[in-house]
């Protein structure tokens, strides 16, 4: 045991316009490692497997508990968040890649910031008339509240975009993450004022009809939000909604 | 005058984001600043819950009790009205989050539902799932973003603030701040500043705080003139996970739903913790403060913790950990409830906490200490404003649980009208500054990073800082001993002659996050000197600061606020002293 190693392969990018390389490290092995203290680890001793010199890795991160939605990447081939991928329950040699839909920024670290344009465009907000003290919000119960907070739990990750087959740039498709936010908002009793605003930005090239359903996106959701469920609710309205705007022309 | 001024906000969390919310609704242009994308600020790890005095329990709570409870948990070293202000606002917070969507909890009639949380009597607590600061921090990126669609908010992520800038009569007129992509280093002109960066747990290592929380921009202010108050208090949360990477915290809510602390009565018992019977358990919050039990404020838990594992031994497996239980709470509840915690337990653990006891230990969590403000939330720099935990207002010597989420959104509301309104009266507004002003502080941070850039030491950065977390942690958070505090202070001293000799092993200019990290660490050690000086001369017990060779409190001589400055010439910090305003509760011996 007192040897005991840990292998990992790192595919590092200079900046978005030079070509990715590969990089190898060797670290002595500690109860309870994860992919971030592995990473933090090298950046102490930034030394390739066979002794070069070399710098730390750039990466996202934060919060380390999974909950802010900085680390995610590419590890074993997987999209999923490197704060809570424990070494021990990895196949070895690990591989870490950047995300591959979004631009590189250095190394691990990626430009997620279509997610962030997305939720402005569907207005993934509750439009409150001001912030004073106007009294209390509209009274929920407690079913409504149990079907709302799975979905208000993402963390914008954007693993499911990541992990579908129909989020690139021949289709544009907005995502999963952008159409469960459209279900919230939705359902919420003063955010709903804004459905049709909403369900018309889904509308379209890139709107919610480019889903494949492949369900990769449940599958590799870290907060287990039941996505395709929220695509096929706001599907059937986006579908009325079509219907209703067809016969009103 | 600025009829719609301009203001920077540097912070995108609960303070830097309800700031930017008053600020946009009163007409002013918002600069907001953030190192990571708002939406991933540390706010987000808040699990347990924000309080109000709603009293929708039939408890009889009020706001006098809270601000009571508030005052007497951080011991009486907070100035009253602050906290009686924040205490007053807090049901109307709660109602505005309701308003915006936030997924509070509810009981069958629809209302909000409450919980009880360490060091009140009453179910004060609104909670979201165990995930309410993420919830809260989403509903105000939200309203911040709807902003944003609205050309009132400018959002500068993924940059990071290193100075404010400074005219000759030493009134704020912007900031100086590094994209962190281009590296560049540009000045950015405002009416006033407010800053909202949250607490300094990178100074201590491993910490339950985010990457992020290093307080390298509250250093930074203090060396350029701005007071810090009350360093010396370091809140010890008593139920953490310790990890490889950083401490995840358990939160207090687990208490708050029955949970249980515990440790086997025998020394070295190696039964498994459900095979142990009842009689052989010893629950020694309950036994020791019959009247709050395991809800005893943070600072009293850690240190029984602390004796337990410590003076009497009987640690799990010999190591600093005892048993947080939940075992006994049907799954149904614990689910609905505690949900967020107990997952995370589960990933970065590997038990599942509804059948296994947790195995939990004290970690670093919250900054009580920070920027000196006075009650309209100003710094004593003209035009710079502070809010939330990078502020040292509302907590005195000891946060209760829940009330951080409060203060920032409290702070928030506050930093952001009156720095519009000063905007708006400041005669000369940053039209009429000269831009040698922006010039000059911009060279000097040019020069600083051209000097950190050639530097050819042979010191690593990440080691320096790992050296500087274990003596902080060790000598610096739960008991403290003059004799250690000194020589931590005399190691501190080391590590900054050390670190003139620092190698930035990655010299590019690109998205450098090592060199970014780098300059981060010299603040991170100047103010580490304020908190080790700050409490090697606090010479009593108070709050979360336990001396056992001075072990009670001494309002006679120490009933003061610590203000700490610096002095450059000989490059560390000066202090002074300051009454406290106990104007509304009279000082009582604290006693669970």
């Amino acid at each position: 045991m007192a040897n005991k190693t840990v292998l990992i392969k790192i595919k590092r990018q200079a900046n978005p316009e030079s070509q990715p390389y590969w990089e190898e490290f060797e670290l002595t092995w500690r109860p309870g490692m994860n992919v971030i203290s592995s990473i933090m680890e090298i950046a102490a001793n930034p030394v390739t497997r066979d002794g070069k010199k070399t710098t730390p890795i750039v990466y996202d991160s934060n919060c380390l508990e999974e909950v802010c939605g900085s680390c995610a990447m590419l590890i074993n081939g997987r999209a999923r968040m490197a704060c809570s991928a424990l070494i021990d329950k990895l196949d070895q040699p690990i591989t870490l890649e950047p995300f591959s839909k979004f631009p590189v920024v250095r190394d691990l670290s990626v430009d997620r910031s279509v997610l962030f344009e997305n939720l402005k465009a569907v207005k993934a907000w509750v439009p409150v008339d001001g912030t004073y003290d106007l009294g209390s919000g509209p009274r929920m119960t407690p079913d409504e509240q149990e079907g709302a907070y799975p979905l208000s739990r993402c963390i914008s990750c954007c693993c499911c975009m990541e992990a579908c087959p129909q989020f690139n740039e021949s289709t544009g498709f907005v995502g999963a993450a952008t159409i469960s936010q459209v279900r919230l908002f939705n359902t919420h009793p003063t955010g709903k004022v804004l459905k049709q605003d909403r369900l018309s930005a889904l509308m379209g090239d890139g709107g919610i009809q480019e889903c494949g359903y492949a369900q990769n996106c449940v599958e590799v959701c870290p907060k287990d939000i039941p996505l395709t469920k929220s695509i096929s609710e706001v599907g059937k309205d986006v579908m009325k909604k079509a219907v209703v705007d067809f016969f009103r022309q | 005058m600025a009829a719609n001024p301009r203001i920077i906000i540097v912070g995108g969390g609960l303070a830097g984001l309800s700031a930017a919310i008053k600020c946009a609704e009163m007409g002013a242009s918002v600069d907001l600043f953030s190192i990571v994308p708002v939406k991933r600020s540390h706010s987000v790890c808040a699990q347990g819950g924000i309080n109000a005095a709603k009293n929708l329990k039939g408890e009889g709570d009020s706001t006098w009790q809270h601000l009571d409870d508030t005052v007497y948990g951080g011991d009486f070293l907070a100035n009253q009205p602050p906290v009686k202000a924040m205490c007053d606002m807090a049901p109307a917070i709660i109602d505005l989050l309701d308003r915006m969507g936030v997924t509070f909890n509810r009981t069958p009639e629809g209302l909000l539902d409450f919980r009880r949380f360490g060091g009140t009597l009453h179910h004060r607590t609104a909670f979201a799932g165990a995930t309410t600061g993420q919830q809260l921090l989403y509903a105000l990126d939200e309203q911040v973003r709807r902003f944003e669609s609205e050309d009132k908010v400018t959002k500068y992520e993924s940059w990071e603030f290193l100075s404010a800038v400074l005219d000759p009569q030493r009134v704020c007129r912007g900031i100086c701040a590094m994209d962190l992509r281009t590296m560049e280093v540009k000045t950015f002109p405002a009416d006033a500043v407010i800053i909202a960066t949250g607490g300094i747990g990178a100074i201590f290592g491993k910490s339950t705080n985010s990457v992020v929380c290093t307080g390298s921009a509250q250093s930074a202010l203090y060396q350029q003139g701005a007071y810090y108050a009350n360093g010396e208090m370091i809140q010890v949360h008593p139920t953490s996970i310790p990890g490889e990477d950083k401490l995840r915290l358990m939160s207090e809510s687990a208490r708050g739903e029955g949970g249980r602390v515990w440790v086997p009565k025998q020394k070295g018992d190696k039964r498994p913790a459900k095979s142990i019977p009842e009689g052989e358990r010893w629950y020694f919050l309950e036994e020791w403060y019959p009247k709050y039990g395991n809800l005893v404020p943070r600072d009293v838990a850690t240190r029984a913790i602390h004796k337990v594992v410590h003076e009497y031994d009987l640690g799990i497996d010999g190591q600093p950990m005892v048993y947080l239980d939940l075992t006994h709470i049907d799954r149904e509840t614990l689910n609905k409830k505690l949900e967020g915690i107990l997952e995370i337990y589960e990933k970065f653990v590997g038990d599942d906490p509804r059948e296994v006891p947790m195995k939990i230990f004290p970690g670093m969590h919250y900054t009580m200490g920070g920027l000196w403000v006075d009650f309209n939330q100003q710094t004593n720099i003209q035009g710079l404003y502070a809010a939330g935990e990078c502020d040292y207002s509302i907590h005195g010597s000891n946060r209760l649980g829940a009330n951080s989420l409060l203060s920032c959104i409290y702070g928030g509301f506050i930093a952001g009208p009156n720095a519009v309104r000063y905007g708006r009266e400041n005669g000369k507004s940053s039209d009429g500054v000269p831009s040698s002003v922006y010039e000059t502080e911009k060279k000097r941070q040019d020069e600083l990073n051209s000097r950190l850039m050639t530097s050819d030491g042979t010191e690593n950065p990440f080691k320096l800082w790992r050296e500087l977390g274990e003596w902080m942690s060790k000598n610096v958070t739960v008991s403290r001993y003059n004799k250690n505090l000194k020589e931590t202070d005399t190691k501190i001293v080391e590590l900054l002659e050390r670190y003139r000799h620092v190698n930035v092993s990655d010299k590019s200019m690109w998205a450098n996050t090592s060199f970014a990290f780098t300059r981060q660490l010299y603040n991170m050690l100047q103010l580490a000197r304020v908190v080790t000086q700050g409490a090697l001369m606090r010479d009593e017990s108070r709050g979360s600061h336990y001396k056992p060779d001075f072990p009670d409190r001494d309002d006679k001589n120490w009933l003061k606020t610590t203000k700490a400055y610096f002095a450059p010439d000989a490059d560390e910090p000066r202090f002074e002293f300051e009454a406290v305003d106990i104007s509304l509760v009279p000082p009582r011996v604290r006693k669970y």
